[in-house]
């Protein structure tokens, strides 16, 4: 009896501690956002908007939030498009070989980022098409695409693996299939895929680092501010960044549990 | 006239090397309910993907009201189908499922709504027209799909194992609803099942198919009474099979001796056979009759009781006779209580020799 409480009591606390650890820096961040101390010492200055007003004012960051929201948008629907396809090849056939191409499409994400943003500069300055607008989209694509596929996937194993068959035997032709059997059922996963996506790309920093050339984004100038001085700016766009690309995470699980569970034809 | 709705011609199906299906031919009459039956793995399911255009055929025809079938898409043929998973769609409620046929089929809403509606009145699903599919019981889910496929008003239904994940007492009721909806509409069903109980309560004519082959194709009576050959009737269960030779043979009477002894059993017409010949005879659990005294009768034969197997009104008794030759009866339960019966009982068993039945060769 004991013995469990003070197991319950450890493991409470200790996840409480992961917590802490996760988030405590995050807030420290957010509050040093509004504090009108120059350096992040305790006890705390004024409240005040100055750093946010800074970076209003500063075309620098309006251009790489410009890259970094655009950049966002297409990696999200080009990836998830991919994904999709990838995902879609899974549910729908059966052939020689299939293991491997399912490693293969999931094999970016387990590559360090350092590694595959060098592999992408090198490969992409050789094709001539380093530090142009697109660079930044294309590494981000592969980067983000094998997300893409694992989120729709899953939710079409959940689906009957009759479904597209018994469409077709009520008269529906495949193009008519997918679009009123496949895709309206995996449109709470495409919907999640393009959130997720958008919100790896947006937070993305070492390879974006690498390719981006003059089209810096809002991660990269986080890091060139930092190196010159100790700036209370960084929190502002800190808080910033990280409140858009929770929202997107956030709603993207919301979808991904509102869907899970309901509706599955199991019988 | 022909009267044939869909004929399958030496229609052989390859799955690389495996021989799914293997020289079937076949004709299906219209308005006719016809079950294909055969353990799994037999071709039966395949058969039927065939004729709705899931499957191509390797070689052979399949032709549908005298149109040949081979190259036609699934969804330009009418041969709605009501499948062993349902494959209902989840993440439309119960009448949009109902409507899907006549969506792709261009009807206007309104049409679709009322057609819809008459369907699901007359499965008497109506109040849960605008339920999820995962909100409804098995039972009511099968009424949803057998909806889906019947609004078109198709010539043809198939039928891929429906019942199978059905409660027993569930299964009993949907069997009613098949065949009273089969005669009312006047459809051909093709019905596949390994259930033997299901194909010969609700078909017309059954087939048997065993490794992609048909075994025989007969009434359910037919089929019951004098199955084709050792395969069926140890496939449709309850049977005893004895093997023996030919003892004696005079005019309608053949005398066989087995291990268990000699019996007699009336001469098939259509075989001719000769003195010592070596054949199977069929005889059937139920037409066994049970005592504890030795009955004058036929065949008797006694034996002692192995095991019994209760399942409500019937009781099957397993027996064993001279030579270790094991024997089946079933009985009505208010029989077995005037019976004196524990685990080897001495009881005697006769049945009449117009209730054997010789497997031919």
């Amino acid at each position: 009896m004991t013995a469990t409480r003070t197991t319950s009591l450890f493991f409470k606390s200790y996840i409480c501690l992961v917590f802490v650890f996760v988030v405590a820096p995050i807030l420290a961040s957010f509050i040093f956002s509004f504090n009108s101390d120059r350096f992040p010492t305790i006890p705390l200055g004024n409240f005040t908007l100055h750093w946010y007003k800074t970076i209003y004012h500063d075309k620098d960051v309006w251009d790489a939030l410009w890259i970094s929201v655009t950049s966002a948008i297409s990696v999200s629907i080009i990836a998830t498009f991919i994904g999709f396809c990838t995902a879609y090849t899974d549910y729908r056939y059966n052939f020689f070989g299939k293991s491997a191409y399912l490693a293969l499409a999931l094999l970016p994400p387990t590559i360090p980022l350092v590694i595959m943003g060098l592999a992408m500069l090198a490969w992409l300055s050789h094709i001539g098409m380093s530090g142009r607008w697109y660079s930044i989209i294309i590494a981000h694509v592969v980067l983000c695409t094998p997300f893409a596929m694992a989120i729709i996937r899953i939710r079409l194993a959940q689906l009957n693996s009759s479904a597209e068959a018994a469409a077709w035997n009520l008269g529906a032709s495949e193009w008519r299939t997918m679009g009123e059997i496949i895709i309206p059922f995996s449109l709470p996963a495409i919907i999640s895929s393009l959130c997720l996506t958008a919100a790896v790309s947006f937070d993305e920093f070492a390879v974006s680092w690498f390719v981006s050339g003059l089209n810096k984004t809002i991660p990269v100038i986080i890091l060139e501010v930092l190196q010159g001085q100790v700036d209370p700016q960084i929190n502002a766009i800190g808080t910033f960044v990280f409140l858009t690309s929770m929202t997107l995470v956030v709603i993207a699980q919301i979808l991904l549990m509102t869907r899970h569970g309901k509706g599955l034809s199991h019988e | 006239m022909n009267d044939s709705l869909v004929v399958f011609k030496n229609v052989v199906k390859l799955f690389g090397e495996f021989v799914a299906v293997k020289e079937f031919s076949l004709e299906i009459k219209k308005g006719e309910f016809l079950a294909i039956m055969g353990p799994s793995g037999c071709g039966k399911t395949t058969t039927l993907r065939m004729l709705a255009g899931l499957d191509q055929p390797t070689s052979g025809e399949i032709c549908l009201n005298g149109k040949l079938m081979n190259d036609v898409k699934p969804s330009e043929r009418d041969t709605p189908m009501v499948w062993q998973t349902l494959a209902l769609f989840p993440f439309l409620n119960v009448i949009k499922n109902v409507e899907f046929g006549l969506k792709m089929r261009g009807f206007s809403a309104d049409e679709r709504r009322i057609k819809a509606m008459t369907w699901l009145k007359r499965l008497e699903i109506e109040e849960f027209a605008s339920r999820d599919i995962s909100q409804l019981s098995g039972g009511q889910r099968q009424r949803v799909a057998l909806a889906r496929a019947l609004v078109t008003e198709p010539k043809i239904l198939l039928l891929d194992e429906p019942l199978s994940a059905l409660d027993a007492h569930l299964v009993i009721r949907m069997q009613s609803v098949l065949t009273r909806l089969q005669r009312e509409l006047d459809i051909t069903f093709v019905y596949v099942t390994h259930s033997q109980s299901e194909a010969f309560a609700m078909a017309d004519r059954v087939v048997i198919m065993a490794k992609g082959e048909i075994e025989q194709i007969g009434t359910p009576r037919e089929i019951y009474r004098a199955p084709a050959n050792r395969f069926i009737a140890e496939f449709i269960g309850r049977n005893n099979i004895i093997s023996g030779s030919i003892l004696d043979k005079k005019e309608n009477l053949i005398t066989l001796q087995s291990k268990a002894g000699p019996f007699s059993v009336s001469s098939p017409e259509k075989l001719s056979l000769e003195v010592g010949e070596k054949l199977n005879l069929v005889v059937s659990a139920d037409v066994i009759t049970v005592s504890e005294k030795k009955p004058e009768a036929d065949n008797v034969i006694e034996c002692s009781l192995i095991g019994e197997e209760f399942i409500g009104s019937i009781v099957t008794l397993f027996l064993e006779a001279k030579g270790g030759i094991e024997f089946k009866a079933q009985i009505q339960q208010r029989e077995i209580q005037n019976l004196d019966i524990r685990s080897g009982s001495q009881l005697f068993l006769s049945w009449p020799t117009a209730s054997g039945h010789i497997l031919p060769k």
